[in-house]
């Protein structure tokens, strides 16, 4: 399979990539790990007449500390997260998550921030960041803006990004002390997408829930974020009747379609079954434990 | 419109220049323009990796890379393995161990295997497990391939220890 004809440009610099955005619009697409983005150039589902690669750029493999946040950017693959050993002690559910992305070649190339800008319904990084709350950070030319990850996404493979932005930076509050978190994901073999996932992310105070993230994948058309199932947490403690109330919301939140991955019950159960998992997972993770 | 344009790329030590088309696959730049078709296409979908190569010494699946993004890169496929018509200790383990049938797998199960040897000299059967995931195999149902590769590590690292124990003997 050949992708229909294209001009390829690499820039150097983000200003070069950014000037090229700007000028080219509609017509462009950035190319990061290109693990999604080639084999829709190959199916034909995509024919941009314009690829922007961005991986000579210097500088865009990075995951810092800095200033409060966790900052990922864009070139920062899924293999370094799986073997970040800061994502493994502080921000489990990206650590938890890494590994179960793709198979281990894919994982060599695919980045983080080029899974969340594809925005598949089915894609994993997306409801890890719905889970931790984070910013994302859109660059064009003449501006650059700062968007919730819960406002990013408006629908299978859509976001909020505009043809000439480049999602530059994603920015998670830093963990602080007694964090947990934790990443369940159902598939079917080694490497497949998500049959249903969850994403857990829990900050505790004094024994009670500071606050919670709980994000879910595969079941609706786009990554959600189950804020009643957050709220519900929020100032409780966690003992098994708050989780049960906990899951049964994140299950409510989940609007699965039936495919020949499972029914609709099946998933809605599954998503009920890992939130509570997931929860007693994070708590343990978070006290300091597993 | 597509413009070809020049790329160099190093594959296999030899330094190799043409005029691609961008849209020209690394797979095919690799069997088709240099007629190396060591590396075989399988699925054509990014699924199976029987096209895995080494790009600066990592797995990639090449029929999902450009040919213009290894521009100026060094790019190993399994016709390297062989360099002066000795097999490499994965081929020769591969052989040994019944490690292949059809052999259309083996090209990227080998280049994955190398790259995995090379971070983890002495992996356990479940790191051979994990790293060869993204390699599908039809034929073998894998246990010979596992096998293969425990055996290629331990011979590579009796040939590692050859040097260091004639130093040490020497000293
Ligand atoms: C067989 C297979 C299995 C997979 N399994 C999983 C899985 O289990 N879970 C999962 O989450 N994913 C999975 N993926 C997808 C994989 O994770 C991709 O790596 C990821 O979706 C895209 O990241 P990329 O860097 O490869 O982006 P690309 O393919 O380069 O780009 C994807 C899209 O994002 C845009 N883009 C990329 N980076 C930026 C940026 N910085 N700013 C603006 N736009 C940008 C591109 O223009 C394009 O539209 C799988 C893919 C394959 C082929
Ligand atoms: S041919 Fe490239 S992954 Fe199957
Ligand atoms: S030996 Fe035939 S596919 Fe692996």
């Amino acid at each position: 399979m050949l992708p229909a004809p294209f001009e390829y440009h690499a820039p150097n610099t983000m200003d070069e990539a950014l000037g090229l955005l700007d000028e080219l619009g509609e017509d462009a697409k950035v190319l990061a790990g290109g693990q999604s983005l080639i084999p829709l150039l190959k199916l034909r589902f995509a024919s941009p007449a314009h690829l922007v690669d961005i991986n000579k750029i210097k500088d865009l493999d990075f995951l810092e500390e800095r200033d409060g946040m966790l900052r990922v950017g864009p070139l920062f693959r899924h293999k370094s997260a799986e073997r970040s050993s800061l994502l493994a002690s502080r921000y489990q559910v990206m650590a938890d998550a890494a590994p179960q992305i793709a198979d281990p070649i894919i994982r060599n190339r695919g980045t983080i921030a080029g899974s969340v800008a594809h925005a598949d319904p089915s894609g994993d990084w997306g409801t890890v960041l719905l889970a931790l709350d984070a910013d994302l950070v859109l660059r064009s030319r003449s501006a650059t803006r700062t968007v919730k990850a819960r406002e990013f996404f408006s629908g299978p493979f859509s976001t909020a990004l505009q043809p000439t932005e480049i999602l530059s930076e994603i920015r998670i509050p830093a963990a602080r002390p007694q964090t947990g978190g934790a990443y369940l994901k159902l598939e079917r073999k080694v490497g497949d997408f998500a049959t249903v996932a969850v994403a857990v992310h829990l900050q505790m105070e004094d024994g009670k829930v500071g606050s919670a993230g709980i994000g879910l994948t595969a079941v609706g058309p786009q990554n959600i974020k189950a804020g009643q199932a957050e709220a519900a947490l929020r100032g409780a403690s966690l003992d098994d009747t708050t989780i049960k109330e906990a899951a049964a919301l994140a299950a409510e939140a989940a609007e699965p379609t039936a495919d020949q991955r499972g029914s609709v019950e099946y998933k809605r159960n599954v998503v009920r079954v890992f939130t509570e998992r997931g929860l007693k997972r994070a708590y343990e993770r978070a006290r300091g434990g597993g | 419109m597509s413009v070809s344009q020049p790329i160099t790329v190093t594959v296999n030590g030899d330094r190799k220049t043409a005029e691609v088309e961008p849209r020209l696959l690394l797979v095919h730049f690799l069997r088709e323009t240099l007629r190396l078709t060591g590396t075989h296409i399988g699925c054509d979908t990014t699924h199976c990796g029987a096209c895995t190569v080494l790009v600066e010494g990592v797995p990639v699946k090449s029929c999902t890379m450009l040919a213009v993004q290894a521009d100026g890169q060094q790019v190993t496929t399994v016709e390297a393995l062989a360099a002066g018509g000795t097999l490499h200790p994965i081929q020769a383990a591969f052989k040994q161990e019944h490690g292949l049938q059809c052999g259309f797998c083996t090209p990227g199960m080998m280049l994955t295997s190398i790259a995995l040897l090379q971070e983890k000299p002495d992996p356990t059967d479940e790191d051979i497990r994990w790293a060869l995931s993204g390699n599908i195999c039809r034929c073998t149902g894998y246990m010979n391939i596992v096998k293969a590769v425990r055996s290629a590590a331990a011979q590579m690292k009796a040939a590692a220890a050859v040097p260091a124990a004639t130093a040490a003997a020497r000293s």
